[in-house]
């Protein structure tokens, strides 16, 4: 389980550097047949992390960094989501 | 594959984020038959790990790149419901936090990287696992053609949402052809992903997979016959 978590940390702070830049499968689409001019900036794109890039970080590990935060947020949230579905089993009084 | 805000006009998105709503209560439902104290922080675990992995484009052909979408993944390890379950923590945290998938569009988006690819590749998982022999080497094969099932579906899925809502009208065929086209390339990614991803884990905790639980309970009896 620690050595599992250590893996995603490491994809996501340090191999993540190395992620192609290329435009991915739908984005590549839109420019070929005309419709990404249709993109609305996102609510969240002036977010301190917007874009994977922590504000105030400039440097090639900004990025590195936010996907160290983002899978903590993840793993936070999903523990926290877990939580409530046993707590909601059959075996304890109460719950939905 | 996320898909920004403004593609989609806003009836459609309104639709999709209430077929999103409605798949993350009955994924909250059923995810009380699945969690138990072992699946719990393997769910964790789950979506911290398709969240990394999301980050990590690797290139297709052309100057086009693609990322794991996980549901497929996600369903074999831990259960469809669960696994539904971490695709939109996931998705959520992206869109929200990271600006990555539009907020309007975080009810298509979880349509798309979520319900479908749950639902898609863990219907193929539970088919090609029925042809194959019942054995623990054919868990992560059979995962790998969910996984490559499930990317497919997704594009066209999201086809099928253009056709309906679409910002810009587009020969719809073309665009078929084009998203099918490059995400099945993707979708081989996938399955290499899932494949090597579930191996691995099976390999190690077989008892962990969610995937692999009816495959042990044929060993467990075969044994008892034989002894």
């Amino acid at each position: 389980m620690i050595v599992g978590l250590l893996v995603a940390l490491l994809l996501a702070g340090v191999v993540s550097l190395w992620a192609s830049a290329s435009p991915d499968g739908l984005n590549r689409v839109a420019g070929d047949l005309g419709f990404a001019g249709a993109e609305q900036a996102s609510g969240a794109q002036d977010g301190p992390l917007a874009g994977y890039e922590v504000a105030g970080i400039d440097s090639r590990w900004s990025g590195g960094v936010a996907g160290v935060i983002g899978c903590l947020v993840v793993l936070a949230c999903t523990s926290a989501l877990m939580l409530l579905r046993k707590r909601s089993t059959p075996r304890t009084v109460g719950g939905e | 594959m996320h898909v920004p805000d403004g593609f989609l006009d806003a009836p459609t998105s309104l639709a999709t984020a209430g077929v999103a709503a409605a798949g993350i209560a009955i994924a909250l439902r059923g995810a009380r038959r699945e969690v138990d104290d072992r699946i719990a922080p393997l769910a964790g675990l789950v979506a911290t790990f398709v969240f990394a992995t999301q980050m990590l484009n690797f290139p297709v052909a052309g100057g086009t790149s693609g990322h794991l979408m996980g549901g497929a993944l996600a369903a074999v390890l831990v259960g469809p419901y669960t696994g539904l379950l971490c695709l939109t923590v996931v998705l959520a945290v992206q869109s929200l936090l990271f600006a990555d998938g539009g907020i309007t569009a975080l009810g298509t988006n979880v349509v798309l990287m979520g319900v479908v690819t749950v639902v898609a590749g863990y219907v193929a998982f539970r088919g090609v696992q029925l042809v194959l022999p019942r054995r623990l080497s054919m868990v992560a094969p059979a995962a790998a053609i969910g996984a490559l099932v499930s990317v497919v579906l997704s594009a066209a899925t999201f086809v099928g949402l253009y056709a309906v809502g679409g910002a810009v009208p587009i020969p719809l065929d073309t665009l078929l052809t084009a998203m099918v086209g490059v995400h099945t390339l993707i979708g081989v990614g996938e399955a290499v992903i899932t494949f090597l991803v579930v191996a691995s884990i099976v390999s190690v905790r077989p008892d962990l997979v969610h995937g692999a639980r009816r495959v042990l309970d044929v060993r467990t009896l075969e044994t008892r016959v034989a002894a």
